[in-house]
């Protein structure tokens, strides 16, 4: 269970949001909206300890995530704007690299199954150079397919998806939910998640 | 699918880095090349004079190191910080430091060792003895981690900065030159007939200590600049 209590962030002089207060239980997706710059990322960030909060808590199971630290970072997992994919890669070595920062060691033929599922059949052995901007964000969401961590954050992830990817998200996300998982996301498309009821939380 | 250890994961960033490294082979070599070329111009620059170039061996090979090691330190975290590995390392289930920490030896691993196995070669171009060879080997052995590792605190603070090469020398030069006079004063000594251990043994010190406090440090000023 993720609460946020009476956060506040500002971004240089300027405040964002202030008293932002919600609670995320198991099972519950949470779509973040507003207008660009309302500061949707900078509330993710927020969340993930990339910045610090100017007032407020972030709870997770109840304790403060400061504290937490690397115990929460384990039951996580962030999708930001960059991919965290490297050029000179495979397909292959980028998901298996970035599953292993995350604390899970892939063998080469679960990481295969997964890239299939998103789609790269055949594109596994290809340096990332070579793939288009929605097969490389097809290579960061497989991410979510090795992942057992319980609270996902995910920002834009269907920016550069065709509408087949963006099904396979909606799928995913669904099957997270009904494993008890949490997400909370942005997104400017719209997003449905087969019988889920979606909390919206609006920044002005 | 398996939980990986602290040392798994520090394996696994070392791992990584020296893949990357070998797919941008020419980055590596440039670094190597600009030691051997700034050691290679003294000789020619001040002339066939042995006593002399004998002298100014071990201060020649040392600087070389130093502002080579220079060259390789922008790249330490930019890459990383520029593709969103960062982010994703700072979210890892293992501390920070650590993580850091692998990072450091990949980079000593591809930019300080290199040096250290070249240097006996140039060395002869200044007809160093063979003991001040040796002694000046042991010393690079023991103070271009360091380098590395004071390096990589420059590097974190000037992350995505304009122009922050520049300022990352500026940062970092003047924090090595206990390395430098150390490294330096061990082959002098050996050179007039004295026992070198002590500035050996200060610069181990130097190591120790770099160990202990700079993956700390350095994970902070990573912190500080995903802000």
């Amino acid at each position: 269970m993720l609460e946020v209590s009476n956060l506040a962030c500002s971004r240089g002089d300027h405040r964002l949001f202030s008293g932002l207060s919600f609670t995320l239980h198991p099972g519950q997706i949470m779509q973040v909206q507003g207008a660009n710059g309302s500061g949707k990322t900078s509330l993710l960030r927020t969340l993930c300890g990339f910045l610090m909060p100017d007032e407020g808590t972030i709870a997770w199971r109840g304790e403060d995530t400061r504290n937490l630290d690397e115990d929460f970072h384990a039951e996580m997992l962030y999708l930001g704007h960059l991919n965290a994919i490297k050029d000179e890669l495979s397909a292959l070595e980028n998901l298996r690299i970035s599953a292993g920062l995350a604390g899970i060691e892939l063998n080469e033929k679960e990481a295969i199954t997964a890239l299939r599922r998103m789609g790269l059949r055949g594109r596994e052995r290809l340096p990332a150079k070579v793939l288009s901007q929605g097969q490389r964000r097809r290579v960061a969401l497989a991410r979510l397919l090795v992942s057992d961590a319980g609270l996902w954050v995910l920002d834009e992830p269907l920016t550069a998806l065709d509408a087949g990817a963006v099904a396979l998200v909606q799928e995913l996300i669904a099957e997270h939910l009904a494993r008890q998982g949490m997400v909370i996301f942005t997104t400017h498309q719209p997003l449905q998640v087969a019988g889920m009821e979606m909390c919206g939380l609006s920044l002005s | 699918m398996k939980k990986s250890s602290l040392s798994g994961l520090v394996v696994l960033v070392i791992r990584r880095d020296l893949l990357l490294a070998v797919r941008r082979r020419a980055d590596v070599l440039t670094t190597l090349i600009f030691f051997v070329m700034v050691v290679s111009l003294f000789p020619l620059g001040v002339g066939p004079e042995m006593d002399m170039l004998r002298k100014m061996a071990a201060g020649v090979l040392w600087v070389a190191a130093l502002l080579s090691s220079m060259l390789s330190l922008g790249r330490l975290f930019s890459a990383d910080y520029l593709d969103g590995t960062l982010e994703q390392m700072m979210l890892a289930p293992q501390s920070l430091s650590m993580l850091v920490l692998g990072k450091m030896a990949a980079h000593w691993t591809v930019s300080g060792l290199p040096l250290v196995l070249m240097a006996p070669v140039l060395g002869v171009q200044f007809d160093m003895p063979a003991q001040a060879l040796g002694v000046l080997i042991i010393g690079l052995l023991l103070g271009t981690p360091v380098l590395s590792m004071i390096g990589a605190i420059g590097a974190a603070l000037t992350l995505g900065l304009r122009g922050g090469g520049v300022l990352l020398s500026l940062l970092v030069l003047p924090l090595c030159i206990p390395v430098l006079i150390f490294g330096t004063g061990a082959v002098e000594a050996v050179s007039a007939g004295l026992s070198a251990a002590s500035h050996l043994s200060l610069l181990g010190a130097l190591l120790v200590l770099a160990l202990v406090s700079t993956p700390w440090v350095t994970a902070q000023a990573l912190r500080i600049s995903m802000e």
